[in-house]
């Protein structure tokens, strides 16, 4: 009974205690959703123009983040540091597409997802080897993002809204709309969705499968970029932020591999529910229970739909 | 010419569907058991057989469990490095509190402590297909890892968070403890590995093992040919588990001696998955070639550099071995998408029409 107390009812009551520890609660759920569901998104344009489920954009993240702190650190000025690690990501997705894509195209999907294994590997040792494995610290202000906190008085106690985490969020949804807005109107966002269609089709219309896939690699690796300097700005820039890579996971399974929207709406699910969970009941089994929250909570929704909430519908014929 | 089944003629059933049929495939399984169990000892040093060969022996058994689920159900998992750590805690576990029962008896009942959680695990398989399954067992894997640190039961409330492994005997010889000899634990490990691989052996060849292709080639077919998918797939889950926990188990308590939760993270699963990948999929000497290549190129890549005469700091030659492992998967992914297994099968036609090419 007392258990039941503590599961059902005892958390409701902190909430409604003390709101404005809820609201700070769910603010940080926010965030992090909405950096998950980035990194989420780099996955479905990966997934929906070459249906390579790409296990590299954790690690693709770290590298574009410290190419960027590890350029910035050598002396180059921040605005040409962004720039030259665009660059190099676009020199990654023109790599990937000729030594990795082209070779193993038609393979069965877990042969790709094996190779972006190999992937990881590469850039993990590449990215320690050129610029060292220790923790680096995000030029914040060289970049023109802003600093510090607000504090907000509401519901009779202080919410503290950190600045950098409010810049986050908007530039997470300038991108989200930028995105739409390529793949609804330009030429070549309409040359993605033929390719995401069907591949064979696309070819035959005179789509250059080669240069779309170059194309997307270069898109997801930006997202990681702008994903990288968000995360890197809250916590240091080390191949640690990875982990995070596994965290966007469930995000992915709970939206639908193909869905952008499903990315972002999962990824606010997520931050928000394991946010929630770990704060009040986390300390019922002792905390930590941040690790696989996030796969519980997308396990349970797919139970349901497994194909995501927003993912394409699986027909299957003999 | 040197692989030729001509000639020989079966008269029975039973030679007919022996899983060995045909002479040189038996010669040579003859050959590679007496160069394991008389060849090896003979020549091997301690640092061979403790570190080489004992590891090899014990992956390769977690990648044949890996394969009976990937390779030959179609159901990819992430999870596998977590089933080897249920193995190995519920060994320790069950080995503290009654320990004067016998070692391997406690190393196969893990095994099934490692089952009914896998079954368990198995359940979303029925639903959930494909990557999406894969990314759900990433939910044991970090499940059980987190309880693994958390509950200190487990461990019996160490305050290190280790598990550390008592002395065990086998008539009258120590097999696990500080004071086991590598040999010893070396002929424990593989006497297990060999029985186990007999009966995987026997279990994919026969109608379990063609329910399980049937349902990984299309389970809806599968279906309405009149296999019951629920109990097929959870067959290969618990097969699975099982045999992830026995290899954990001999890991912690025949190779390394002490283990700490990290033992079993994430990347042990990956390790794990690209043994499998590599080996080659649905072939249980695939498995063995794939655990071979991956446990051994790192130390052939650290010692390597010495080797040549070349100095290089020892975090260079860490990155330097993620960026030639990495390296090497694509480049087996691209040359032989079937795995190593393909290319013993290319190289038995060979044999078989030398010196013919064809």
């Amino acid at each position: 009974m007392h258990l039941l107390y503590q599961i059902f009812i005892d958390p409701f009551m902190q909430m409604g205690q003390a709101p404005d520890l809820l609201v700070q609660t769910l603010w940080e759920g926010l965030v992090g959703g909405v950096l998950y569901a980035l990194i989420a998104l780099g996955f479905v344009l990966i997934f929906k123009a070459s249906g390579v489920f790409n296990f590299a954009q954790g690690i693709m993240m770290v590298f574009a983040a410290l190419t960027l702190v590890g350029l910035y650190e050598k002396g180059v000025p921040a605005p040409l540091a962004l720039l030259l690690a665009i660059g190099v990501m676009y020199l990654l997705a023109l790599g990937v597409e000729r030594v990795v894509l082209r070779p193993l195209v038609n393979q069965p999907d877990i042969m790709l997802f094996m190779a972006t294994f190999g992937l990881t590997y590469i850039l993990i040792g590449a990215g320690q080897l050129v610029f060292g494995g220790d923790p680096k610290e995000m030029p914040v202000a060289a970049l023109g993002l802003p600093k510090g906190a607000i504090d907000l008085k509401i519901l009779g106690g202080l919410v503290s809204l950190q600045k950098i985490d409010i810049a986050a969020a908007i530039i997470a949804s300038i991108m989200v709309a930028g995105l739409a807005v390529f793949f609804q109107k330009t030429r070549i966002g309409r040359a993605l969705r033929a390719v995401a269609d069907d591949h064979q089709a696309a070819l035959s219309v005179g789509i250059s499968l080669n240069q779309i896939w170059v194309i997307v690699w270069f898109t997801a690796g930006i997202v990681a970029l702008a994903t990288g300097i968000m995360w890197g700005a809250r916590s240091d820039v080390s191949f640690a932020l990875q982990v995070i890579s596994l965290k966007a996971l469930p995000v992915l399974i709970l939206g639908g591999f193909t869905s952008v929207p499903g990315a972002i709406v999962g990824g606010l699910i997520i931050g928000i529910g394991e946010k929630l969970g770990e704060f009040y009941w986390g300390p019922l089994v002792g905390g930590g229970i941040e690790s696989w929250l996030a796969y519980a909570i997308a396990l349970a929704f797919l139970l349901f739909k497994p194909e995501g909430l927003f993912g394409e519908k699986i027909i299957e014929r003999i | 010419m040197f692989y030729r089944e001509v000639g020989q003629f079966k008269t029975s059933y039973a030679a007919d569907q022996a899983i060995f049929p045909i002479r040189q495939d038996r010669i040579g399984l003859a050959l590679i058991l007496a160069v394991a169990f008389i060849g090896i000892p003979l020549v091997g040093g301690e640092f061979m057989i403790a570190s080489v060969m004992i590891p090899f022996l014990v992956l390769a058994l977690a990648a044949i469990g890996l394969n009976i689920l990937i390779g030959y159900t179609g159901l990819i998992s992430l999870g596998t490095g977590a089933f080897m750590g249920v193995g190995a805690y519920a060994c320790y576990k069950l080995s503290t509190l009654f320990p004067q029962v016998n070692i391997i008896v406690w190393i196969i009942a893990s095994g099934l402590v490692s089952c009914a959680v896998g079954v368990l695990f198995g359940l979303p398989s029925l639903r959930i297909k494909g990557f999406y399954l894969a990314i759900a067992t990433l939910a044991a894997q970090f499940f059980l890892q987190w309880c693994f640190v958390r509950v200190g039961w487990l461990y019996n409330n160490n305050p290190s968070g280790a598990i550390e492994v008592p002395l065990h005997t086998l008539f009258g010889i120590p097999i696990t403890g500080a004071t086991a000899k590598p040999l010893t634990r070396y002929y424990v490990v593989l006497t297990i590995v060999v029985v186990m691989t007999w009966f995987a052996s026997n279990l994919v060849h026969g109608r379990i093992g063609r329910n399980w292709m049937a349902v990984r080639d299309m389970d809806i077919a599968a279906q309405l040919m009149g296999i019951r998918l629920l109990p097929a797939k959870l067959l290969a889950f618990a097969v699975s588990s099982f045999y992830a926990g026995v290899a954990g188990a001999l890991m912690v308590f025949l190779w390394l001696g002490a283990a700490e939760p990290e033992a079993f993270n994430i990347n042990e699963s990956f390790v794990l998955l690209f043994m499998v990948i590599i080996g080659g999929l649905g072939s249980l000497i695939g498995a063995f070639f794939g655990a071979a290549l991956i446990h051994i190129l790192p130390i052939i890549v650290r010692t390597a550099p010495d080797a040549l005469g070349l100095s290089i700091g020892s975090a260079t030659a860490e990155h330097l071995t993620y960026i030639i492992t990495g390296g090497l998967i694509l480049f087996f992914l691209i040359v032989e998408p079937h795995g190593l297994a393909r290319l013993w099968q290319i190289a038995k036609q060979k044999l078989r029409v030398w010196p013919f090419p064809y």
